[in-house]
Protein backbone atom coordinates (compact mmCIF):
# COMPACT_ATOMS: atom_id res chain seq x y z
CA UNK A 1 0.00 0.00 0.00
CA UNK A 2 1.49 3.31 -1.05
CA UNK A 3 1.67 6.09 1.52
CA UNK A 4 1.33 9.39 -0.32
CA UNK A 5 0.81 12.56 1.72
CA UNK A 6 -1.74 15.13 0.63
CA UNK A 7 -0.65 17.97 -1.61
CA UNK A 8 -1.64 21.54 -0.75
CA UNK A 9 -4.22 21.34 -3.53
CA UNK A 10 -5.71 18.18 -1.94
CA UNK A 11 -5.95 19.90 1.43
CA UNK A 12 -7.55 23.00 -0.12
CA UNK A 13 -10.09 20.83 -1.95
CA UNK A 14 -11.00 18.96 1.24
CA UNK A 15 -11.36 22.17 3.24
CA UNK A 16 -13.59 23.61 0.53
CA UNK A 17 -15.76 20.50 0.56
CA UNK A 18 -16.44 20.73 4.29
CA UNK A 19 -16.72 24.52 4.22
CA UNK A 20 -13.70 25.34 6.39
CA UNK A 21 -11.44 28.27 5.54
CA UNK A 22 -8.25 26.82 6.92
CA UNK A 23 -6.91 23.87 8.96
CA UNK A 24 -6.98 25.96 12.15
CA UNK A 25 -10.76 26.13 11.87
CA UNK A 26 -10.90 22.38 12.53
CA UNK A 27 -9.58 22.97 16.04
CA UNK A 28 -11.76 25.95 16.96
CA UNK A 29 -13.72 23.90 19.52
CA UNK A 30 -10.61 23.73 21.72
CA UNK A 31 -10.82 26.72 24.14
CA UNK A 32 -8.04 29.28 23.52
CA UNK A 33 -6.73 29.05 27.09
CA UNK A 34 -5.94 25.34 26.55
CA UNK A 35 -3.93 26.01 23.44
CA UNK A 36 -0.25 26.83 23.49
CA UNK A 37 1.53 29.16 21.13
CA UNK A 38 4.86 27.40 21.17
CA UNK A 39 6.97 24.86 23.03
CA UNK A 40 9.23 26.86 25.34
CA UNK A 41 11.87 24.29 26.17
CA UNK A 42 12.05 22.64 22.79
CA UNK A 43 14.86 24.01 20.60
CA UNK A 44 14.39 24.96 16.95
CA UNK A 45 14.17 22.06 14.54
CA UNK A 46 17.39 20.82 12.98
CA UNK A 47 17.63 19.67 9.40
CA UNK A 48 18.62 16.12 8.50
CA UNK A 49 22.28 17.01 7.93
CA UNK A 50 22.54 18.77 11.30
CA UNK A 51 20.87 15.88 13.11
CA UNK A 52 23.22 13.38 11.45
CA UNK A 53 26.21 15.39 12.58
CA UNK A 54 24.95 15.85 16.14
CA UNK A 55 24.25 12.15 16.47
CA UNK A 56 27.69 11.09 15.23
CA UNK A 57 29.27 13.50 17.73
CA UNK A 58 27.20 12.01 20.55
CA UNK A 59 28.07 8.48 19.42
CA UNK A 60 31.78 9.38 19.39
CA UNK A 61 31.47 10.71 22.94
CA UNK A 62 30.13 7.28 24.01
CA UNK A 63 33.26 5.69 22.60
CA UNK A 64 33.54 2.03 21.73
CA UNK A 65 33.65 0.39 25.14
CA UNK A 66 34.78 -3.18 25.41
CA UNK A 67 31.62 -4.28 27.19
CA UNK A 68 31.29 -6.83 29.97
CA UNK A 69 27.79 -5.67 30.82
CA UNK A 70 24.96 -8.19 30.66
CA UNK A 71 22.07 -8.03 33.16
CA UNK A 72 19.32 -8.89 30.69
CA UNK A 73 20.78 -7.64 27.40
CA UNK A 74 23.66 -9.50 25.81
CA UNK A 75 26.22 -8.71 23.16
CA UNK A 76 26.38 -11.58 20.70
CA UNK A 77 27.79 -11.74 17.21
CA UNK A 78 25.04 -11.07 14.67
CA UNK A 79 25.69 -12.51 11.20
CA UNK A 80 25.39 -9.75 8.56
CA UNK A 81 22.68 -11.67 6.74
CA UNK A 82 20.27 -11.22 9.70
CA UNK A 83 19.65 -7.53 9.20
CA UNK A 84 20.25 -7.57 5.44
CA UNK A 85 17.23 -9.89 5.18
CA UNK A 86 15.19 -8.35 8.00
CA UNK A 87 15.31 -4.88 6.44
CA UNK A 88 14.03 -6.04 3.05
CA UNK A 89 10.86 -4.19 2.12
CA UNK A 90 8.77 -7.34 2.34
CA UNK A 91 9.53 -7.71 6.06
CA UNK A 92 10.16 -4.14 7.09
CA UNK A 93 7.30 -3.48 9.48
CA UNK A 94 6.84 -3.75 13.24
CA UNK A 95 3.21 -4.71 12.79
CA UNK A 96 1.38 -7.94 12.40
CA UNK A 97 -0.97 -7.16 9.54
CA UNK A 98 -4.66 -6.53 10.14
CA UNK A 99 -5.63 -8.12 6.83
CA UNK A 100 -3.40 -10.88 7.98
CA UNK A 101 -4.14 -13.63 5.50
CA UNK A 102 -3.17 -11.36 2.61
CA UNK A 103 0.40 -11.42 3.93
CA UNK A 104 1.33 -15.09 3.70
CA UNK A 105 5.07 -14.38 3.89
CA UNK A 106 4.75 -12.47 7.15
CA UNK A 107 2.50 -15.16 8.61
CA UNK A 108 4.93 -17.88 7.61
CA UNK A 109 7.75 -15.95 9.30
CA UNK A 110 5.73 -15.72 12.52
CA UNK A 111 4.85 -19.41 12.27
CA UNK A 112 8.54 -20.31 11.93
CA UNK A 113 9.36 -18.08 14.93
CA UNK A 114 6.69 -19.79 17.05
CA UNK A 115 7.95 -23.20 15.99
CA UNK A 116 11.58 -22.43 16.83
CA UNK A 117 10.71 -20.85 20.19
CA UNK A 118 8.42 -23.76 21.11
CA UNK A 119 11.18 -26.25 20.28
CA UNK A 120 13.84 -24.25 22.12
CA UNK A 121 11.73 -24.04 25.27
CA UNK A 122 10.28 -27.55 24.94
CA UNK A 123 6.80 -26.07 25.26
CA UNK A 124 3.65 -26.95 23.30
CA UNK A 125 2.68 -23.55 21.95
CA UNK A 126 4.34 -20.16 21.40
CA UNK A 127 2.76 -16.84 20.43
CA UNK A 128 3.87 -14.34 17.79
CA UNK A 129 6.08 -12.41 20.30
CA UNK A 130 5.73 -9.87 23.09
CA UNK A 131 7.23 -6.41 23.66
CA UNK A 132 10.19 -7.60 25.72
CA UNK A 133 11.17 -10.04 28.45
CA UNK A 134 9.92 -7.83 31.27
CA UNK A 135 6.46 -7.22 29.80
CA UNK A 136 6.24 -10.90 28.83
CA UNK A 137 6.84 -11.76 32.50
CA UNK A 138 4.08 -9.37 33.57
CA UNK A 139 1.71 -10.86 31.00
CA UNK A 140 2.63 -14.35 32.18
CA UNK A 141 1.58 -13.41 35.72
CA UNK A 142 -1.78 -12.12 34.46
CA UNK A 143 -2.19 -15.22 32.31
CA UNK A 144 -1.47 -17.48 35.29
CA UNK A 145 -4.24 -15.78 37.26
CA UNK A 146 -6.68 -16.48 34.42
CA UNK A 147 -5.43 -20.02 33.84
CA UNK A 148 -5.20 -21.28 37.42
CA UNK A 149 -8.86 -21.69 38.18
CA UNK A 150 -8.25 -23.53 41.43
CA UNK A 151 -6.60 -20.44 42.86
CA UNK A 152 -8.58 -17.37 43.89
CA UNK A 153 -5.79 -15.41 45.56
CA UNK A 154 -4.09 -13.89 42.47
CA UNK A 155 -0.90 -14.36 44.46
CA UNK A 156 2.41 -14.83 42.68
CA UNK A 157 5.65 -15.93 44.37
CA UNK A 158 8.62 -14.12 42.88
CA UNK A 159 12.23 -14.76 43.88
CA UNK A 160 14.39 -11.68 44.34
CA UNK A 161 16.79 -13.45 41.98
CA UNK A 162 14.37 -12.47 39.17
CA UNK A 163 15.69 -9.44 37.25
CA UNK A 164 14.84 -6.32 39.34
CA UNK A 165 13.46 -4.52 36.28
CA UNK A 166 11.19 -7.47 35.47
CA UNK A 167 9.84 -7.38 39.02
CA UNK A 168 9.12 -3.67 38.72
CA UNK A 169 7.48 -3.97 35.31
CA UNK A 170 5.32 -6.86 36.56
CA UNK A 171 4.20 -4.79 39.55
CA UNK A 172 3.50 -1.71 37.46
CA UNK A 173 1.60 -3.60 34.78
CA UNK A 174 -0.63 -5.45 37.22
CA UNK A 175 -0.89 -2.69 39.84
CA UNK A 176 -4.59 -2.04 39.33
CA UNK A 177 -5.56 -5.63 38.71
CA UNK A 178 -5.39 -6.98 42.22
CA UNK A 179 -2.32 -9.19 41.84
CA UNK A 180 -0.10 -9.74 44.86
CA UNK A 181 3.59 -10.46 44.46
CA UNK A 182 5.38 -12.12 47.36
CA UNK A 183 9.16 -11.89 47.16
CA UNK A 184 11.28 -14.90 48.06
CA UNK A 185 14.82 -14.34 49.40
CA UNK A 186 18.00 -15.96 48.10
CA UNK A 187 20.77 -17.77 49.93
CA UNK A 188 23.75 -15.51 50.66
CA UNK A 189 26.26 -18.28 49.96
CA UNK A 190 24.82 -19.57 46.67
CA UNK A 191 22.87 -16.67 45.15
CA UNK A 192 19.96 -19.00 44.45
CA UNK A 193 16.42 -19.06 45.78
CA UNK A 194 16.23 -20.05 49.45
CA UNK A 195 13.89 -23.05 49.31
CA UNK A 196 13.33 -22.82 53.07
CA UNK A 197 11.34 -19.63 52.44
CA UNK A 198 8.73 -21.70 50.61
CA UNK A 199 7.72 -23.39 53.86
CA UNK A 200 5.94 -20.20 54.91
CA UNK A 201 3.46 -20.73 52.07
CA UNK A 202 2.53 -24.34 52.86
CA UNK A 203 -1.23 -24.83 52.77
CA UNK A 204 -1.88 -21.37 51.34
CA UNK A 205 -3.51 -20.41 48.06
CA UNK A 206 -0.68 -19.69 45.63
CA UNK A 207 -1.47 -18.91 42.01
CA UNK A 208 1.98 -19.25 40.50
CA UNK A 209 5.69 -19.42 41.18
CA UNK A 210 8.12 -17.54 38.93
CA UNK A 211 11.57 -19.07 38.35
CA UNK A 212 14.30 -17.32 36.37
CA UNK A 213 16.94 -19.62 34.88
CA UNK A 214 19.76 -18.66 34.82
CA UNK A 215 18.81 -16.18 37.52
CA UNK A 216 19.75 -12.52 37.60
CA UNK A 217 23.12 -13.39 39.18
CA UNK A 218 23.83 -15.87 36.37
CA UNK A 219 23.37 -18.75 38.83
CA UNK A 220 21.38 -21.89 38.14
CA UNK A 221 18.27 -22.52 40.24
CA UNK A 222 17.03 -25.96 41.35
CA UNK A 223 14.34 -25.82 38.69
CA UNK A 224 13.15 -29.42 38.91
CA UNK A 225 12.51 -29.39 42.65
CA UNK A 226 10.93 -25.91 42.54
CA UNK A 227 8.61 -26.86 39.67
CA UNK A 228 7.46 -30.02 41.43
CA UNK A 229 6.99 -28.14 44.73
CA UNK A 230 4.68 -25.62 43.06
CA UNK A 231 2.69 -28.19 41.11
CA UNK A 232 2.15 -30.32 44.20
CA UNK A 233 0.48 -27.28 45.80
CA UNK A 234 -1.78 -26.40 42.87
CA UNK A 235 0.34 -23.47 41.73
CA UNK A 236 1.35 -22.88 38.13
CA UNK A 237 5.00 -22.38 37.24
CA UNK A 238 6.24 -19.47 35.12
CA UNK A 239 9.76 -19.86 33.75
CA UNK A 240 11.78 -16.81 32.70
CA UNK A 241 14.59 -18.09 30.51
CA UNK A 242 17.48 -16.88 28.38
CA UNK A 243 17.02 -18.34 24.87
CA UNK A 244 20.75 -18.78 24.23
CA UNK A 245 21.15 -20.76 27.44
CA UNK A 246 18.48 -23.22 26.30
CA UNK A 247 20.94 -24.64 23.77
CA UNK A 248 22.72 -26.15 26.80
CA UNK A 249 20.30 -26.17 29.73
CA UNK A 250 17.22 -28.33 30.23
CA UNK A 251 14.27 -26.58 28.54
CA UNK A 252 11.46 -25.41 30.86
CA UNK A 253 9.05 -27.83 29.16
CA UNK A 254 11.00 -30.60 30.92
CA UNK A 255 11.53 -29.07 34.35
CA UNK A 256 10.32 -31.38 37.09
CA UNK A 257 7.86 -34.18 36.51
CA UNK A 258 5.39 -32.14 34.41
CA UNK A 259 7.33 -29.21 32.94
CA UNK A 260 6.35 -25.58 33.54
CA UNK A 261 3.01 -24.06 32.54
CA UNK A 262 4.24 -20.83 30.98
CA UNK A 263 7.74 -19.94 29.78
CA UNK A 264 8.75 -16.43 28.73
CA UNK A 265 11.93 -14.55 28.05
CA UNK A 266 13.83 -11.79 26.33
CA UNK A 267 14.58 -12.51 22.68
CA UNK A 268 17.24 -9.79 22.30
CA UNK A 269 20.17 -12.26 22.41
CA UNK A 270 18.81 -13.73 19.16
CA UNK A 271 20.11 -11.26 16.58
CA UNK A 272 19.03 -7.97 18.13
CA UNK A 273 21.86 -5.48 18.79
CA UNK A 274 22.34 -3.73 22.13
CA UNK A 275 20.60 -0.39 21.86
CA UNK A 276 19.93 1.74 24.94
CA UNK A 277 17.52 -0.83 26.34
CA UNK A 278 15.40 -1.43 23.28
CA UNK A 279 13.38 -2.00 21.26
CA UNK A 280 13.84 -5.64 22.15
CA UNK A 281 11.48 -8.58 21.71
CA UNK A 282 9.83 -10.92 24.19
CA UNK A 283 8.64 -14.45 23.66
CA UNK A 284 5.93 -16.41 25.39
CA UNK A 285 5.11 -20.11 25.40
CA UNK A 286 2.68 -22.31 27.29
CA UNK A 287 1.18 -25.74 27.65
CA UNK A 288 -1.61 -26.29 25.13
CA UNK A 289 -4.23 -26.52 27.90
CA UNK A 290 -3.64 -22.82 28.68
CA UNK A 291 -3.58 -21.55 25.10
CA UNK A 292 -6.89 -19.71 25.36
CA UNK A 293 -5.60 -17.64 28.24
CA UNK A 294 -2.50 -16.65 26.31
CA UNK A 295 -2.21 -13.00 25.25
CA UNK A 296 -1.15 -11.91 21.79
CA UNK A 297 -1.46 -13.52 18.43
CA UNK A 298 -0.86 -17.02 17.24
CA UNK A 299 -0.35 -18.01 13.63
CA UNK A 300 -1.55 -21.42 12.57
CA UNK A 301 -0.99 -23.54 9.50
CA UNK A 302 -4.07 -24.69 7.64
CA UNK A 303 -5.50 -25.71 4.27
CA UNK A 304 -7.50 -23.38 2.04
CA UNK A 305 -10.68 -24.40 0.19
CA UNK A 306 -8.59 -25.74 -2.68
CA UNK A 307 -6.51 -27.88 -0.33
CA UNK A 308 -3.39 -25.67 -0.53
CA UNK A 309 -1.30 -25.21 2.57
CA UNK A 310 -1.44 -21.70 4.02
CA UNK A 311 -1.07 -19.67 7.19
CA UNK A 312 -3.73 -17.89 9.20
CA UNK A 313 -4.21 -16.00 12.44
CA UNK A 314 -5.86 -18.27 14.98
CA UNK A 315 -7.44 -17.65 18.38
CA UNK A 316 -8.22 -14.02 17.64
CA UNK A 317 -11.58 -14.14 19.38
CA UNK A 318 -10.12 -13.04 22.73
CA UNK A 319 -8.18 -10.10 21.35
CA UNK A 320 -9.08 -6.48 21.96
CA UNK A 321 -10.64 -5.75 18.55
CA UNK A 322 -13.26 -8.40 19.36
CA UNK A 323 -13.38 -8.66 23.17
CA UNK A 324 -12.72 -4.97 23.88
CA UNK A 325 -12.16 -4.46 27.62
CA UNK A 326 -12.41 -8.20 28.29
CA UNK A 327 -9.55 -9.10 25.94
CA UNK A 328 -6.80 -11.28 27.40
CA UNK A 329 -4.40 -8.33 27.07
CA UNK A 330 -3.64 -5.19 25.10
CA UNK A 331 -1.06 -7.09 23.05
CA UNK A 332 -2.01 -7.37 19.40
CA UNK A 333 0.63 -5.76 17.33
CA UNK A 334 4.02 -6.76 18.64
CA UNK A 335 7.70 -6.63 17.86
CA UNK A 336 7.29 -8.00 14.34
CA UNK A 337 10.55 -6.64 12.98
CA UNK A 338 12.69 -7.91 15.85
CA UNK A 339 10.84 -11.22 15.79
CA UNK A 340 11.84 -11.45 12.12
CA UNK A 341 15.49 -10.82 13.04
CA UNK A 342 15.32 -13.48 15.77
CA UNK A 343 13.84 -16.01 13.35
CA UNK A 344 16.52 -15.37 10.74
CA UNK A 345 19.23 -15.45 13.42
CA UNK A 346 18.03 -18.82 14.70
CA UNK A 347 17.73 -20.26 11.20
CA UNK A 348 21.27 -19.13 10.33
CA UNK A 349 22.80 -20.33 13.59
CA UNK A 350 20.94 -23.62 13.69
CA UNK A 351 20.89 -25.82 16.77
CA UNK A 352 24.64 -26.40 16.52
CA UNK A 353 25.52 -22.73 16.11
CA UNK A 354 23.41 -21.72 19.08
CA UNK A 355 24.98 -24.46 21.18
CA UNK A 356 28.48 -23.26 20.24
CA UNK A 357 27.52 -19.66 21.09
CA UNK A 358 26.17 -20.72 24.47
CA UNK A 359 29.16 -22.94 25.25
CA UNK A 360 31.66 -20.24 24.23
CA UNK A 361 29.84 -17.62 26.35
CA UNK A 362 29.86 -19.95 29.34
CA UNK A 363 33.57 -20.74 28.89
CA UNK A 364 34.51 -17.06 28.45
CA UNK A 365 32.67 -16.06 31.60
CA UNK A 366 34.39 -18.79 33.63
CA UNK A 367 37.72 -17.65 32.25
CA UNK A 368 36.90 -14.02 33.06
CA UNK A 369 35.88 -14.79 36.64
CA UNK A 370 39.06 -16.86 37.07
CA UNK A 371 41.18 -13.93 35.89
CA UNK A 372 39.40 -11.15 37.78
CA UNK A 373 39.33 -12.98 41.10
CA UNK A 374 43.14 -13.06 40.96
CA UNK A 375 43.11 -9.25 41.26
CA UNK A 376 43.70 -8.27 44.91
CA UNK A 377 40.46 -7.09 46.54
CA UNK A 378 38.21 -9.07 44.16
CA UNK A 379 36.42 -12.31 44.96
CA UNK A 380 33.48 -14.31 43.63
CA UNK A 381 30.29 -13.52 45.55
CA UNK A 382 28.65 -16.92 45.15
CA UNK A 383 29.78 -20.52 44.89
CA UNK A 384 28.32 -22.83 42.25
CA UNK A 385 27.70 -23.07 38.51
CA UNK A 386 26.74 -20.10 36.33
CA UNK A 387 25.81 -19.67 32.69
CA UNK A 388 27.41 -16.53 31.27
CA UNK A 389 27.22 -14.06 34.14
CA UNK A 390 28.68 -13.91 37.59
CA UNK A 391 28.71 -11.63 40.64
CA UNK A 392 32.03 -10.34 41.98
CA UNK A 393 32.57 -8.68 45.31
CA UNK A 394 35.07 -5.83 45.52
CA UNK A 395 36.70 -4.36 48.62
CA UNK A 396 35.57 -0.84 47.69
CA UNK A 397 32.57 0.92 46.09
CA UNK A 398 31.89 -0.35 42.57
CA UNK A 399 30.81 2.95 40.99
CA UNK A 400 34.27 4.53 41.21
CA UNK A 401 35.91 1.36 39.91
CA UNK A 402 33.56 1.28 36.90
CA UNK A 403 34.42 4.91 36.21
CA UNK A 404 38.12 4.09 36.25
CA UNK A 405 37.51 1.17 33.89
CA UNK A 406 35.46 3.36 31.55
CA UNK A 407 38.37 5.80 31.17
CA UNK A 408 40.38 2.76 30.05
CA UNK A 409 37.73 1.90 27.43
CA UNK A 410 36.10 -0.91 29.39
CA UNK A 411 32.44 -1.29 30.32
CA UNK A 412 33.08 -3.29 33.45
CA UNK A 413 29.59 -4.55 34.26
CA UNK A 414 26.64 -3.59 36.44
CA UNK A 415 26.98 -2.08 39.91
CA UNK A 416 24.48 -4.08 41.99
CA UNK A 417 24.62 -1.91 45.11
CA UNK A 418 21.45 0.00 44.19
CA UNK A 419 19.50 -3.20 43.50
CA UNK A 420 20.92 -5.47 46.20
CA UNK A 421 22.44 -3.27 48.94
CA UNK A 422 22.89 -6.35 51.16
CA UNK A 423 25.52 -7.65 48.73
CA UNK A 424 27.85 -4.74 49.50
CA UNK A 425 30.25 -3.77 46.72
CA UNK A 426 28.87 -6.22 44.18
CA UNK A 427 29.53 -6.18 40.44
CA UNK A 428 27.69 -8.30 37.85
CA UNK A 429 29.93 -9.24 34.91
CA UNK A 430 29.25 -11.06 31.67
CA UNK A 431 31.40 -12.34 28.82
CA UNK A 432 30.00 -13.77 25.60
CA UNK A 433 31.57 -15.40 22.55
CA UNK A 434 32.40 -11.89 21.30
CA UNK A 435 35.29 -11.58 23.78
CA UNK A 436 38.79 -12.93 23.05
CA UNK A 437 41.33 -14.08 25.59
CA UNK A 438 43.18 -10.81 24.94
CA UNK A 439 39.99 -8.88 25.81
CA UNK A 440 39.66 -10.75 29.11
CA UNK A 441 43.30 -10.16 29.90
CA UNK A 442 42.87 -6.46 29.14
CA UNK A 443 39.97 -6.31 31.62
CA UNK A 444 42.06 -8.06 34.29
CA UNK A 445 45.03 -5.74 33.80
CA UNK A 446 42.82 -2.63 33.81
CA UNK A 447 40.94 -3.74 36.90
CA UNK A 448 44.27 -4.39 38.64
CA UNK A 449 45.42 -0.85 37.81
CA UNK A 450 42.19 0.77 38.89
CA UNK A 451 42.04 -1.14 42.18
CA UNK A 452 45.68 -0.41 42.94
CA UNK A 453 45.29 3.28 42.15
CA UNK A 454 42.25 3.42 44.42
CA UNK A 455 44.15 1.77 47.28
CA UNK A 456 47.06 4.16 46.85
CA UNK A 457 44.81 7.21 46.88
CA UNK B 1 -37.15 -19.59 13.80
CA UNK B 2 -35.65 -20.65 17.10
CA UNK B 3 -37.31 -23.36 19.15
CA UNK B 4 -38.35 -22.31 22.66
CA UNK B 5 -39.16 -25.03 25.20
CA UNK B 6 -42.15 -23.86 27.26
CA UNK B 7 -40.93 -25.38 30.53
CA UNK B 8 -37.78 -23.22 30.74
CA UNK B 9 -37.24 -19.67 31.97
CA UNK B 10 -35.15 -17.18 30.01
CA UNK B 11 -33.14 -13.97 30.34
CA UNK B 12 -32.79 -10.95 28.07
CA UNK B 13 -29.11 -11.88 27.70
CA UNK B 14 -30.16 -15.21 26.09
CA UNK B 15 -29.54 -17.68 28.90
CA UNK B 16 -32.08 -20.38 29.75
CA UNK B 17 -32.79 -21.79 33.23
CA UNK B 18 -34.24 -25.21 34.02
CA UNK B 19 -35.44 -26.04 37.52
CA UNK B 20 -34.47 -29.64 38.26
CA UNK B 21 -36.56 -31.94 40.50
CA UNK B 22 -34.21 -31.37 43.45
CA UNK B 23 -34.61 -27.60 43.21
CA UNK B 24 -31.19 -26.97 41.67
CA UNK B 25 -30.89 -25.10 38.39
CA UNK B 26 -29.37 -26.01 35.04
CA UNK B 27 -28.23 -23.12 32.88
CA UNK B 28 -27.36 -22.82 29.21
CA UNK B 29 -27.59 -20.46 26.26
CA UNK B 30 -30.61 -20.36 24.00
CA UNK B 31 -30.83 -21.77 20.52
CA UNK B 32 -31.08 -18.20 19.26
CA UNK B 33 -27.78 -17.37 21.01
CA UNK B 34 -25.89 -20.39 19.66
CA UNK B 35 -27.21 -19.64 16.20
CA UNK B 36 -26.05 -16.01 16.41
CA UNK B 37 -22.58 -17.05 17.61
CA UNK B 38 -22.04 -19.69 14.95
CA UNK B 39 -19.88 -22.78 15.38
CA UNK B 40 -18.55 -22.88 18.92
CA UNK B 41 -14.88 -23.79 19.25
CA UNK B 42 -14.44 -23.42 23.00
CA UNK B 43 -16.61 -23.23 26.09
CA UNK B 44 -15.27 -22.15 29.47
CA UNK B 45 -17.51 -23.25 32.31
CA UNK B 46 -17.29 -22.28 36.00
CA UNK B 47 -15.77 -24.56 38.62
CA UNK B 48 -17.95 -26.22 41.22
CA UNK B 49 -18.02 -24.37 44.56
CA UNK B 50 -17.90 -20.89 43.10
CA UNK B 51 -20.41 -18.37 44.47
CA UNK B 52 -22.04 -16.19 41.87
CA UNK B 53 -24.33 -13.19 42.02
CA UNK B 54 -27.06 -12.70 39.43
CA UNK B 55 -25.52 -10.75 36.55
CA UNK B 56 -21.95 -12.04 37.08
CA UNK B 57 -20.13 -13.23 33.99
CA UNK B 58 -19.41 -16.85 34.84
CA UNK B 59 -18.90 -18.73 31.58
CA UNK B 60 -17.49 -17.86 28.16
CA UNK B 61 -18.66 -19.24 24.84
CA UNK B 62 -16.23 -18.75 22.01
CA UNK B 63 -16.98 -19.17 18.32
CA UNK B 64 -14.74 -18.57 15.34
CA UNK B 65 -15.90 -14.98 15.25
CA UNK B 66 -16.60 -13.93 18.83
CA UNK B 67 -16.14 -14.75 22.47
CA UNK B 68 -19.12 -13.89 24.67
CA UNK B 69 -19.77 -13.95 28.38
CA UNK B 70 -22.61 -15.97 29.81
CA UNK B 71 -24.15 -14.32 32.86
CA UNK B 72 -25.52 -15.93 36.00
CA UNK B 73 -29.31 -15.47 35.83
CA UNK B 74 -29.74 -16.30 39.53
CA UNK B 75 -27.47 -15.89 42.57
CA UNK B 76 -26.15 -19.06 44.16
CA UNK B 77 -23.37 -21.60 44.31
CA UNK B 78 -22.09 -23.41 41.22
CA UNK B 79 -22.44 -27.18 41.65
CA UNK B 80 -20.58 -28.21 38.52
CA UNK B 81 -19.68 -27.11 35.02
CA UNK B 82 -20.49 -29.34 32.07
CA UNK B 83 -17.13 -31.09 31.64
CA UNK B 84 -18.21 -32.71 28.35
CA UNK B 85 -18.03 -29.35 26.57
CA UNK B 86 -14.25 -29.07 26.81
CA UNK B 87 -13.89 -31.87 24.27
CA UNK B 88 -17.15 -31.25 22.40
CA UNK B 89 -18.10 -27.54 22.43
CA UNK B 90 -20.27 -28.10 19.34
CA UNK B 91 -22.79 -29.84 21.62
CA UNK B 92 -24.05 -26.33 22.46
CA UNK B 93 -24.81 -25.82 18.77
CA UNK B 94 -26.49 -29.18 18.27
CA UNK B 95 -28.39 -29.52 21.56
CA UNK B 96 -28.58 -26.10 23.22
CA UNK B 97 -31.36 -27.05 25.66
CA UNK B 98 -30.16 -30.58 26.46
CA UNK B 99 -26.62 -31.98 26.49
CA UNK B 100 -25.34 -28.46 25.77
CA UNK B 101 -26.09 -27.16 29.28
CA UNK B 102 -23.22 -25.07 30.69
CA UNK B 103 -23.41 -25.36 34.47
CA UNK B 104 -25.61 -26.30 37.41
CA UNK B 105 -26.33 -23.98 40.29
CA UNK B 106 -27.83 -24.22 43.77
CA UNK B 107 -29.82 -20.99 44.06
CA UNK B 108 -29.39 -18.89 47.20
CA UNK B 109 -32.49 -18.69 49.42
CA UNK B 110 -35.14 -16.64 47.66
CA UNK B 111 -32.83 -15.92 44.71
CA UNK B 112 -34.95 -17.69 42.15
CA UNK B 113 -38.03 -15.68 43.09
CA UNK B 114 -35.97 -12.48 43.11
CA UNK B 115 -34.55 -13.09 39.64
CA UNK B 116 -36.64 -11.43 36.96
CA UNK B 117 -36.73 -14.42 34.61
CA UNK B 118 -38.83 -14.44 31.48
CA UNK B 119 -41.38 -16.99 30.35
CA UNK B 120 -40.99 -18.52 26.89
CA UNK B 121 -43.65 -16.14 25.57
CA UNK B 122 -41.93 -13.07 27.06
CA UNK B 123 -38.54 -14.18 25.76
CA UNK B 124 -40.11 -14.60 22.32
CA UNK B 125 -41.12 -10.94 22.52
CA UNK B 126 -37.49 -10.03 23.27
CA UNK B 127 -36.42 -11.94 20.18
CA UNK B 128 -39.12 -10.32 18.08
CA UNK B 129 -37.98 -6.88 19.27
CA UNK B 130 -34.41 -7.75 18.30
CA UNK B 131 -35.61 -8.75 14.88
CA UNK B 132 -34.98 -12.43 15.58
Amino acid sequence: MAFIPHTEADVAAMLKTIGAACLEDLFDEIPPQLRIKGLEHIPEALNEMQVGRLMSERARADGQLLSFLGAGAYEHHIPSAVWAITTRGEFYSAYTPYQAEASQGTLQMIYEFQTMIARLTGMEVANASMYDGASATAEAALMAVRANRRSHAARILVPTTLHPHYRRVARNTTHNQGLRFEELPYLAESGTLDARALAAFEGEDITALVIQQPNFFGRLEEVDALTDWAHARGALVIAVVNPTSLALLKPPGRWGAKGVDIAVGEGQPLGVPLSCGGPYVGFMTARMEHVRQMPGRIVGRTLDVAGNSGFTLTLQAREQHIRRAKATSNICTNQGLLMTAATIYLSLMGAEGLKRTAAASHARTRELVGLLTRVPGVRAAFAGPTFHESVLQLDRPVAAVLKGLATRGIGGGLDLSGYYPELGHALLVCATETKTSADLERYRASLGEVMQAARAA
Amino acid sequence: MSQLPQDLKYTKSHEWVRTRPDGTLEIGITDHAQHALGDLVFVEVPEGGRSVTAGDACAVVESVKAASDVYAPVSGEVLEGNGQLAAAPETVNTDAYGAGWLYRLRPAAGALAAAALLSAADYQKVLDAEGG
